[in-house]
């Protein structure tokens, strides 16, 4: 054991830290973007009915293919991950934003606009607060995606946890392939329980044990 | 893309199902039964489906080796989550009336989940494993990567060679399952709740 870490322990460590930096640049882009996207939807329903569709189609696509993809038009660069991952992450963000939004009850709104709230207060005040705990749930699902398909950055010789994994496996070693794998699902568990906190964090009082609805 | 890749891709996929199946359905009545085991069981799925797929592969292939057996048993550990949500969730969903009323009628526990409650359930089980299908067409494409094969294998392929063509024939593929599978599996879960409802709304006509 003491060995192994004496051999791998710097590597593993910039392997973590590659992996962390892909996971935090992608989920904070592709949360802005979804987010924002989100809200847009969700103020024009009428574009909506055809790009959600679309959404899921594209979401279908296995995150391989897209890296790979993206490899063969730009090659073997960090920003090649990160772009693809980026799209990853955005997806759950978008669909939970826009979901969130539409989900706020009408009477809410209705009652926003008795107050005399413009559209943006409205929207800032009343109507994102309540759909932001499933923004939360959709940011949880993007970075555990993240995670997991940063491992595939190692497909295209682009570091990160999984070139351990990849090495591991071709070379028929199984500490290599533990070394990796354990750290990638350490991660994964422990950044969702973080936002699970989250979640409870930012949900309004009103909604705390389910007092709304 | 040749026929071998397609089948043995669908081969996975169904394996993992029939696994997941065997081993959630037990579980997902086991939360039902027993409110104390439901929290730590759904809690392990949960962390199951967190781990990332590669990650979760590794590991089981040095325990189990490479080969089909290693993702079939991943994939089928990745669809625990939906059976064994939606089972619990169908069962706990079914009415309480209902349940009480065979109770009085003198059936057992077993007796009950399996000839009332069950059935009851039925279509929220489905859904889980709807759900569960179509990701796990998906994750089989992880496959080639432990040596199972299947489309995955192309897909690698293609991008080591740097084939955009056999890239895009090999997803166009993979997405033409996963949206057949969806479509058809929805189609069957709308006849069933079909056949529900109407058996709720006309009793008399079933003698």
């Amino acid at each position: 054991m003491t060995k192994f870490f004496e051999i791998y322990g710097q590597m593993l460590l910039r392997a973590i830290i590659t992996h962390l930096e892909y996971v935090a640049i992608s989920v904070s882009v592709g949360f802005v973007i979804g987010l924002a996207l989100g809200i847009l939807l969700s103020r024009i329903p009428k574009w909506s009915t055809f790009i959600m569709p679309l959404v899921s189609i594209f979401q279908t696509i296995p995150g391989i293919v897209f890296i790979g993809v993206l490899f063969l038009y730009l090659g073997m660069k960090p920003i090649t991950v990160i772009i693809a991952l980026s799209v990853y992450a955005m997806f759950p963000v978008l669909k939970n934003t826009y979901t969130g939004i539409l989900e706020v009850d009408e009477g809410l709104k209705e009652a926003a606009k008795g107050c005399g709230m413009s559209q943006f207060q409205s929207l800032f005040r009343v109507e994102l607060p309540l759909a932001f705990p499933n923004v939360i749930a959709g940011l949880r699902l993007a970075t555990i995606y993240t995670v997991s398909w940063a491992v595939l950055a190692a497909m295209i010789g682009l570091g990160g946890l999984g070139d351990f994994i990849y090495q591991g496996v071709s070379a028929n070693d199984n500490t290599l392939i533990i070394a990796g794998a354990i750290p990638a699902a350490v991660i994964a568990v422990a950044l969702g329980a973080l936002i699970d906190r989250l979640q409870k964090l930012v949900t309004p009082r009103g909604m705390r044990r389910g007092a709304a609805q | 893309m040749t026929f071998k890749l397609f089948s043995e891709h669908l081969l996975i996929v169904v394996a993992a199902e029939v696994l997941a199946l065997a081993v959630g359905l037990p579980l997902g009545v086991l939360c039902y039964f027993s409110p104390k085991a439901r929290k730590p069981i759904l809690w392990v799925v949960d962390v199951l489906q967190t781990i990332p797929a590669l990650a979760l592969l590794g590991i089981i292939m040095v325990l189990a080796g490479a080969g089909k057996q290693t993702v079939i048993i991943g994939i089928a550990l990745y669809s625990l989550l939906p059976i064994v949500q939606n089972t619990n969730l169908g069962l706990l969903q079914v009415d309480p009336g209902v349940k009480e009323a065979a109770c009085g009628m003198g059936m057992g526990r077993m007796y009950r989940l399996i000839h009332v409650e069950f059935p009851l359930a039925f279509p929220v089980v489905f859904t889980g494993v709807r759900i569960a299908a179509v990701n796990a067409v998906g994750s089989a494409v992880f496959a080639a990567f432990v040596g199972g094969g299947g489309i995955g294998t192309a897909i690698y392929k293609a991008i080591r060679i740097q084939n955009m063509n056999m890239l895009m024939q090999g997803t166009a593929t993979l997405m033409a399952i996963a949206i057949a599978l969806d479509l058809s599996m929805g189609w069957v879960e709308a006849r069933i709740k079909r056949g529900h409802s109407s058996m709720k709304k006309a009793p008399a006509r079933r003698n």
